[in-house]
């Protein structure tokens, strides 16, 4: 099929970017969202032109490298990361508009490129359980029912692509803060740190420049991994823990 | 083993041979005693000194995650780098499966001497003995560690932790969370490494990639490094350096390693003299969603657990093009349950690849170009009614359909083996270090624990088992002569590699040709997976070998590298790391024609049983190919093998 892509083009930091169109006149459906732009890229490198900058690497949907805006819908129109989505779910004759994840606290690096450092940061606040190499415990010596155990790792397969920030009209990364909070927060072994741990996370999490979160549940309807919304009800008790300990 | 072998020596022509290794440190003893021996035996380094040593960490997905964490841990100051946005990242991030441990949760027979065994069984007998009891014994410790992190592994209703059996083994000791562990484990290890972070031991360099090893005076002192950002090459130095850059399977293009995957750290640290380990030892899969057309840009893998319940069939006649419903039972070849009666669909991973490619190879295969067999449920949906199969592989069918957009409830779905993970890699002896000093190598990165093939979930035992508890014990022994006199970055050493990596992207941006990188990459992914895949010949190893050749001088003729050094720049970091996948894929062909054996997932066809199986010759081959660079020759240095404890059998699964 043929096809129009508009893609956002910067080239870098500091520049000013701009939507630049292109034409591709044999697309497959076969062909996965980031392999119809290696196509576009093969077509630019030939002609002479720079090809189009994006983060990519596993292609299978758990790496959380990829993630673009796709006709404004983060990650595209099917509920999945922008690896697996496949060109059959566009038809001949589309024009497909093509940017980065907008949010501020993500600064684009080049052309669809964003750096989601923030991310990383806020994990560094508190988003782990502080046991040394060496000193953990006989690893059955601690159950833990299996229903917490299950929640617990329905909230740990986030895979930090970024596609909340980048839906959430706040740019508000609360999901993200919250998925981590809720992981750690189910286990026995999380409950030492729960309290400091969730004041230092969300402090962290605002101290980027990330929005605050007001329930819209956009983030929740484009997550690939289907992260729930009451991940973050459950951060805003552990929050209300905190501040009646004087932790925040 | 066989009395008709005779060795033609066609490797000879290509190489050149060095002294034979004996010492790898191993203590000798009791095996269940030689790491407790050899922990008592190494030096420590006192609390204090350890503040004013600096380790550089190159990778971090298990293996690199969790050595900088133990080590920041311990209180050295630890660089790392890895080439993603975020160490989160790194690709161990994708495995599936589980890992390994030999807890005996199960009371059903399995022990730290049963994982060994079968590690070393597993590796056709082409791995270490001291070294797989390590693996096995240090197993125990990383359930306990990662359970403490708060990694959620699946649990019984009672709490506690449980666990399958994988991967052909008859105990049930593989922990699992879903079909995510490696990402579970993964999320672990950077955890404690950003908790590292914050603590101020571990300083983290994202999206920067090794171009280069510094080395002075006979050690490992340093990298280079590009900012893949800025593209401003940077120089890095340290009492040690430590790589866990992951293995090479992307030299074939097309594998199920993330695309970013290469072999450029472990590479560039070859030519500055570290020994290569059997590079011709590759993992291949059996069952993968086969490629569909020429713009495929990976390959994918589905659970092997789906060979326990969907037959595997092709059709009997060559080039019959009919719908799989249309063709009728009697007119379908079900080829492994006719050759492997006992084992039927479940035999190892390269033999059903092997099977596989012969199919195909007879004009038999399935779907687009003829490269697929069929993997078919009807029978299981009939026995066991489709919501059974929809909660054992539910989201396997949907992974299908949505890559596919073919539903494999309604009709069989199509595989075909890829690229999945290498044995070899760096050399190293017990203590992980290379040959050269100060230079460590962990997980898929180096050559040493699993032999010519891989169990199932034994890759991640093998990452966090260097990691966590055996770099960070033998890199001290090391380190306690240090801190060693600080290198300037204005080193002759420094600039002199500095300034090779600075000519080497110019001369990349200077050729201006007109081909693009992923076409040359293509293309040698086509030779190395003809003529160094599932099945290897004398004729075919030569043909390829020449091959390369010629691809890689028209490379640095016609290929085109768009945009400059000083910005990021995807093109040319695609374009440094196919420049050495050519001199490693020379280099696999060549150990491959070397190894006038089969053994694990290394198939010489001149070295087959009566019955088409991988036939050894232990008295020619049980010993590490450890391949120095030589320039024009590769210099072959061998390590024999000794086996005390298991002894060398052949395997069946007829």
């Amino acid at each position: 099929m043929k096809i129009t892509v508009n893609v956002w083009r910067q080239k870098n930091a500091d520049a000013k970017g701009e939507m630049v169109g292109y034409h591709l006149d044999d697309v497959s459906e076969d062909m996965s969202f980031l392999e119809m732009l290696d196509v576009l890229n093969e077509q630019l490198t030939l002609a002479g032109e720079e090809p189009v900058a994006f983060d990519h690497d596993c292609r299978e949907g758990i790496c959380g490298s990829c993630g673009v805006v796709i006709n404004g819908i983060a990650h595209g129109p099917e509920v999945t990361t922008t690896c697996q989505l496949h060109m059959r779910s566009f038809k001949d004759g589309d024009v497909i508009d093509i940017e980065p994840w907008r949010a501020g606290a993500f600064p684009i690096v080049k052309d669809l490129v964003v750096d989601r450092g923030a991310f990383d940061r806020i994990i560094q606040a508190g988003g782990y359980i502080s046991v040394n190499t060496g000193s953990a415990p006989e690893a059955n010596n601690l159950p833990v029912p299996k229903e917490d155990a299950d929640h617990a790792f329905a909230a740990a397969t986030c895979i930090g692509c970024g596609a909340c920030v980048a839906a959430c009209p706040n740019g508000s990364a609360m999901l993200f803060t919250a998925a981590k909070v809720t992981h750690l927060g189910l286990l026995p072994q999380g409950q030492p740190e729960r309290e400091s741990r969730v004041a230092s996370m969300v402090a962290q999490h605002d101290a980027e420049g990330f929005g605050s979160c007001t329930n819209i549940g956009e983030c929740t309807a484009a997550c690939p991994k289907g992260i729930p919304l009451d991940v973050i009800s459950r951060l805003n008790r552990d929050l209300l823990g905190a501040l009646a300990a004087g932790q925040a | 083993m066989s009395d008709t072998y005779t060795p033609t020596g066609a490797a000879e022509q290509f190489i050149e041979h060095g002294e034979d290794i004996h010492d790898t440190k191993a203590p000798s003893g009791p095996i269940e005693r030689r790491w407790e021996q050899r922990q008592f035996d190494a030096k420590l380094v006192n609390a204090a000194n350890r503040r004013k040593i600096k380790i550089i960490v190159v990778g971090t997905g298990l293996a690199g995650a969790s050595a900088a964490a133990t080590l920041g841990e311990a209180g050295y100051h630890v660089t790392s780098f890895c080439y993603q946005d975020s160490p989160r990242r790194a690709h161990s991030i994708a495995a599936q499966g589980g890992i390994n441990a030999a807890k005996n949760y199960r009371n059903d027979g399995d022990s730290v001497y049963r994982l060994f065994y079968d590690t070393v069984k597993g590796g056709d007998f082409r791995s270490r003995e001291s070294n797989s009891y390590r693996l096995a014994q240090v197993s125990v410790n990383i359930i306990d560690q990662c359970v403490a992190q708060g990694v959620p592994f699946a649990r019984e209703y009672g709490g506690l932790l449980d666990n399958r059996s994988f991967g052909g083994v008859q105990v049930s000791r593989t922990f699992y969370a879903r079909g995510q562990t490696g990402q579970q484990l993964l999320i672990g290890a950077y955890q404690a490494l950003e908790r590292q972070v914050a603590a101020g031991t571990v300083e983290v360099h994202t999206r920067h990639e090794m171009l280069d090893l510094v080395m002075v005076d006979g050690k490992a002192r340093g990298v280079i490094v590009r900012d893949m950002v800025t593209g401003e090459i940077e120089s890095h130095t340290a009492d040690a350096v430590v790589l866990a850059s992951g293995g090479y399977g992307n030299v074939y293009f097309l594998s199920t390693n993330a695309m970013g995957c290469n072999v450029t750290a472990t590479w560039r640290a070859h030519r500055r003299g570290a020994y290569f380990g059997n590079p011709c030892y590759t993992q291949i899969h059996p069952t993968c969603i086969p490629v569909s057309g020429d713009y495929q840009s990976k390959l994918t893998l589905m659970s092997e657990s789906l060979r326990n319940d969907g037959r595997i069939w092709v059709p009997k006649k060559a080039g019959d093009d009919r719908h799989p419903r249309d063709i009728p039972e009697d007119e379908r070849d079900y080829y492994l349950e006719r050759i492997y009666p006992a084992f039927g669909n479940l035999v190892p991973r390269d033999i059903a690849s092997r099977a596989a490619k012969y199919q195909c190879d007879d004009g038999k295969g399935v779907g687009p170009g003829g490269l697929g067999v069929y993997l078919d449920f009807a029978d299981a949906i009939e026995r066991m009614g489709r919501p059974a199969v929809e909660a054992k592989y539910g989201n396997l069918f949907d992974m299908y359909a949505r890559i596919t957009g073919e539903d494999p409830y309604t009709e069989p779905m199509r595989i075909y083996p890829a690229v999945h993970y290498v044995m070899g890699g760096l050399w190293v002896d017990y203590d992980l270090q290379s040959n050269l000093e100060g230079l460590f190598v962990t997980g898929e990165a180096n050559f040493s624990d699993q032999g010519a093939n891989r169990l199932g979930a034994s890759a991640l035992m093998q990452g966090l088992a260097d990691g966590y508890f055996v770099l960070p014990t033998t890199i001290a022994n090391y380190l306690a002569a240090g801190p060693f006199e600080p290198v300037p970055e204005d080193h002759p050493a420094v600039l002199e590699a500095r300034q090779a990596v600075e000519e080497r992207i110019q001369k990349l941006l200077a050729v201006d040709g007109n081909r693009t990188v992923d076409s040359y990459h293509k293309e040698l992914g086509h030779i190395m997976w003809e003529y160094c895949g599932m099945e290897r010949t004398e004729e075919g190893l030569t043909k390829a070998i020449g091959l390369i050749r010629e691809l890689r001088d028209d490379f640095w003729k016609n290929v085109k590298v768009t945009g400059e050094a000083e910005e990021l720049n995807q093109t040319l970091e695609r374009a440094g790391r196919v420049v050495d996948f050519f001199e490693l894929g020379e280099l696999m062909c060549i150990d491959a024609l070397n190894r006038e054996e089969s053994c694990g997932g290394h198939f010489r066809a001149e070295s087959q049983t009566e019955d088409g199986e991988a036939l050894r010759h232990d008295d020619r081959f049980a010993y590490v190919a450890a391949w120095e660079f030589g320039g024009e020759k590769p210099i072959l240095h061998k390590e024999p093998l000794e086996y005390e404890y298991v002894e060398m059998k052949a395997r069946s699964y007829k």
